[in-house]
């Protein structure tokens, strides 16, 4: 019985943690109040925003595979969800690189519309 | 008996030696400050300069590395308790101002005054502070002479 509980109560707080990455194509086009253009998020991953760096810098610009980042050379994952299963699975993460990289790239926040462009192009991408 | 104690003291001495940077486990620190390079051991620097780097993540080396306040508070507390003493060398600059940096520490520049301003620069380095270029276990805290390799 208590072993029951407990797989219960494991069930309930991952139920309550995982999301998927259309969970947050969904959220970003509703905080922008429009839909998301996969053309304009390969724009703007692609492209330098006036920073030293794009996006493309550091996940390059094919993000089914592994990239580097452009200051310490450290490997990093591929960032396109067809490649690596546990990106966008974890809110707090993705708040929290998100608002690092856009601050690094874009010297501001990035707008929900940009977040919702860069997540469609990363979802079409195979 | 005598000349066994000199014998244990060696043997206490290097062992501690190599085992001087070997990181201690944290969760937090691990997940938090192993993402753009690989953790930096926290004895190679003082205490105050890991306060003063921990007072600003968002202007971190030209990145915006901030956190929320409890996991900055919990990454603080590991740093400055595993921290560095004297050997670090200067660990301030002239100003008095803490080092940020564990590659302008005299410690490290002591160990590393045989290597030339270019070898620095290579493509295949990039930066002093690209340790597992040359160490190749420096991830694992281990800085032996005999993992390391030099890059062409
Ligand atoms: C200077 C290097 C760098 C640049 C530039 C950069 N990133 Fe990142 N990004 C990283 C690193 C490092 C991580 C975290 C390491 C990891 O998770 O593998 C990361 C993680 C992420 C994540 C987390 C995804 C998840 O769920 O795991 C997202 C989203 C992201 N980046 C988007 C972007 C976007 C959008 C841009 C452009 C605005 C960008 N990045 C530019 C280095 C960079
Ligand atoms: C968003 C990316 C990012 C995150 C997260 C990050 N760092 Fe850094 N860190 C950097 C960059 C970029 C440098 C500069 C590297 C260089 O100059 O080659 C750096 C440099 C350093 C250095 C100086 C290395 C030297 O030159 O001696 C230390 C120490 C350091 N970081 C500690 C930390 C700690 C502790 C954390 C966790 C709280 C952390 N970093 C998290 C990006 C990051
Ligand atoms: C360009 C290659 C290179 C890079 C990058 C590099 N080192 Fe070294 N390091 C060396 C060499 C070579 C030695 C050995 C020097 C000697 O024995 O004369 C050494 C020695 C050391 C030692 C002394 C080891 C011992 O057994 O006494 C430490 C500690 C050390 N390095 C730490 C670091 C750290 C920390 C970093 C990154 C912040 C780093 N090194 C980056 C090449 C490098």
């Amino acid at each position: 019985m208590r072993k029951l509980f407990i797989i219960a109560a494991l069930l309930a707080a991952t139920g309550a943690q995982a999301e998927t990455p259309r969970d947050f194509l969904t959220r970003f086009e509703k905080e922008a109040g429009a839909a998301a253009s996969a053309e304009r998020g390969a724009r703007f991953f692609n492209t330098k925003q006036g920073g030293e760096w794009s996006c493309a810098s550091c996940h390059t610009d094919k993000p089914t595979q592994a990239g580097r980042h452009a200051k310490t050379d450290k490997p990093i994952a591929a960032l396109a969800p067809a490649a690596n299963a546990e990106r966008f699975t974890d809110a707090a993460k993705v708040d929290k690189w998100f608002r690092r990289n856009c601050n690094d790239t874009v010297n501001r926040l990035c707008s929900a519309q940009e977040k919702a462009d860069v997540m469609a192009w990363l979802l079409t991408i195979k | 008996m005598k000349r066994l104690i000199p014998a244990a003291l060696l043997l206490l001495a290097v062992s501690a030696h190599a085992d001087n940077y070997s990181l201690p486990k944290h969760a937090v620190f691990e997940e938090e400050c192993a993402s753009c390079h690989m953790a930096f051991p926290p004895q190679m620097l003082h205490a105050d300069s890991w306060r003063a780097m921990m007072g600003d993540l968002s202007h971190h080396f030209g990145s915006d590395a901030s956190i929320d306040e409890k996991r900055r508070a919990a990454i603080t507390d590991f740093l400055v308790t595993h921290a560095g003493g004297r050997k670090t060398g200067t660990t301030r600059d002239a100003s008095g101002k803490p080092l940020l940096r564990i590659t302008e520490t005299a410690r490290f520049e002591k160990k590393h005054r045989e290597i030339a301003p270019a070898t620095w620069k290579r493509a295949s380095i990039k930066s002093p502070a690209n340790c597992t270029a040359c160490h190749a276990r420096a991830a694992a805290g281990d800085y032996n002479e005999r993992s390391i390799n030099i890059p062409k």
